[in-house]
């Protein structure tokens, strides 16, 4: 493909090898998003189910919701790489764009720590008085009226 | 791909070339792209503080159990389900809609093109019958000492705890849930949502370009890899919002 346009003098451009071996890679990426998709829906009706039952062990609900969330960080990993094509940039360019999302890393941890740190000041009254149990489960999945 | 190999001895930054070998919209795209990104990411961030902050926050289970035509049904994560994979398909056809662009392939880019906006516009009429359904839903609850039937909106959320043995006409009345529930669902959904309708103006106006022969005439379909990947992007941004609103 000569692109001796010029707009495009400066930039030298290698194109995907065939269009076919191009268009297995973008078949074989959307299986593999659609593959994780259904896993974390998967794990989220097992959540829901895990919320019905009486032996609700709320450690074993965060560690699948912890699954779930590093389910889509790969799922993200998947689109920028293969179908923005940043995977296939220079190496340089590809971390002028990850480095600073490394800061997300910080921003996720101490803003959720902060309202967590809020909820607990808010309930013990500035830590003079005992945190006593406050977790509220939410009410049977069920339409106000509806036939159960 | 051989392009970062077969550049690693070149002097990039003594002129003549572009940083990066790569054309500058592009660049300028994609650092628009990591701007939104920490945009996006500072409301939902904002959300999960708040939600942790809470003792009591809606089940989303509880919430989103509904699917068009199905009445009553109680389908969790359906409906979210099916636009999340439109939103997905719609993504592939534009990867597609790209690389027929690469191989100056004018039908192709107007298929695929056509089948990606065929999808934003789904995606959006889903989303439209979502805030609709939320909006106008009738639940019974009670709030100024008063028994009343309200839909969730930035200022009432009727999704709190049961009050145990109240009952009115047949159905349980519940407390009010935090009111930040609406406020954050309605905006952060309609920040995404606003990002897919642009993004399919976009689109649309790029098919009209390819029809008219454009990109044929300037040697290259760039302009259309930029619009993919702000396209892809608006999916990056719904499979977090899916997470952190329906799923976690």
């Amino acid at each position: 493909m000569d692109h001796s346009n010029t707009d495009l003098a400066e930039v030298t451009f290698h194109h995907a090898p065939g269009g076919d071996e191009t268009v297995k890679r973008i078949i074989k990426t959307t299986v593999i998003l659609s593959v994780i998709t259904l896993i974390e829906l998967a794990l989220g009706f097992g959540i829901y189910y895990m919320h019905k039952s009486p032996d609700y062990s709320h450690n074993l609900v965060l560690f699948i919701k912890g699954v779930i969330v590093i389910l889509s960080l790969l799922k993200a990993f998947y689109i920028v790489g293969v179908f923005m094509h940043l995977g296939d940039e220079i190496r340089n360019l590809i971390m002028t764009i990850v480095v600073p999302l490394l800061l997300f890393v910080w921003f996720i941890a101490a803003f959720l720590w902060d309202g967590n740190s809020w909820k607990v000041l808010r309930n013990t009254e500035g830590h003079s008085k005992p945190q006593t149990e406050q977790h509220q489960v939410a009410p049977e999945a069920k339409k106000p009226g509806g036939v159960e | 791909m051989a392009t970062a190999q077969a550049q690693m001895d070149t002097k990039w930054w003594s002129g003549g070339k572009s940083p990066f070998n790569v054309e500058y919209g592009k660049l300028m795209m994609w650092y628009f792209l990591m701007s939104d990104a920490f945009t996006f990411g500072a409301f939902l961030i904002s959300y999960g503080t708040i939600r942790f902050s809470q003792n009591y926050w809606p089940d989303p289970n509880h919430v989103f159990n509904a699917f068009p035509f199905a009445g009553h049904a109680n389908l969790p994560l359906a409906f979210v389900s099916l636009m999340t994979f439109i939103l997905i398909v719609s993504s592939v056809t534009m990867v597609l809609a790209v690389h027929a662009g690469h191989h100056m392939d004018k039908k192709g880019v107007i298929k695929w093109m056509a089948w990606t906006i065929v999808g934003g516009i789904a995606f959006l009429a889903c989303q439209a019958w979502e805030w609709t359904h939320l909006i106008t839903g009738e639940h019974v609850v009670m709030m100024d000492g008063k028994i009343q039937e309200i839909g969730t909106t930035v200022t009432k959320n009727p999704w709190g705890p049961e009050i145990p043995g109240l009952m009115h006409e047949g159905h349980q009345v519940y407390k009010p849930g935090p009111v930040a529930f609406g406020g954050y669902f309605f905006g952060i959904t309609g920040f995404h949502g606003f990002h897919v309708l642009s993004g399919v103006v976009i689109n649309i106006i790029m098919l009209l370009m390819t029809i008219n022969g454009v990109f044929d005439r300037k040697g290259h379909y760039l302009m259309i890899e930029k619009a993919g990947l702000y396209w892809h992007f608006v999916d990056l941004v719904w499979v977090f919002v899916f997470l952190c609103f329906y799923l976690i």
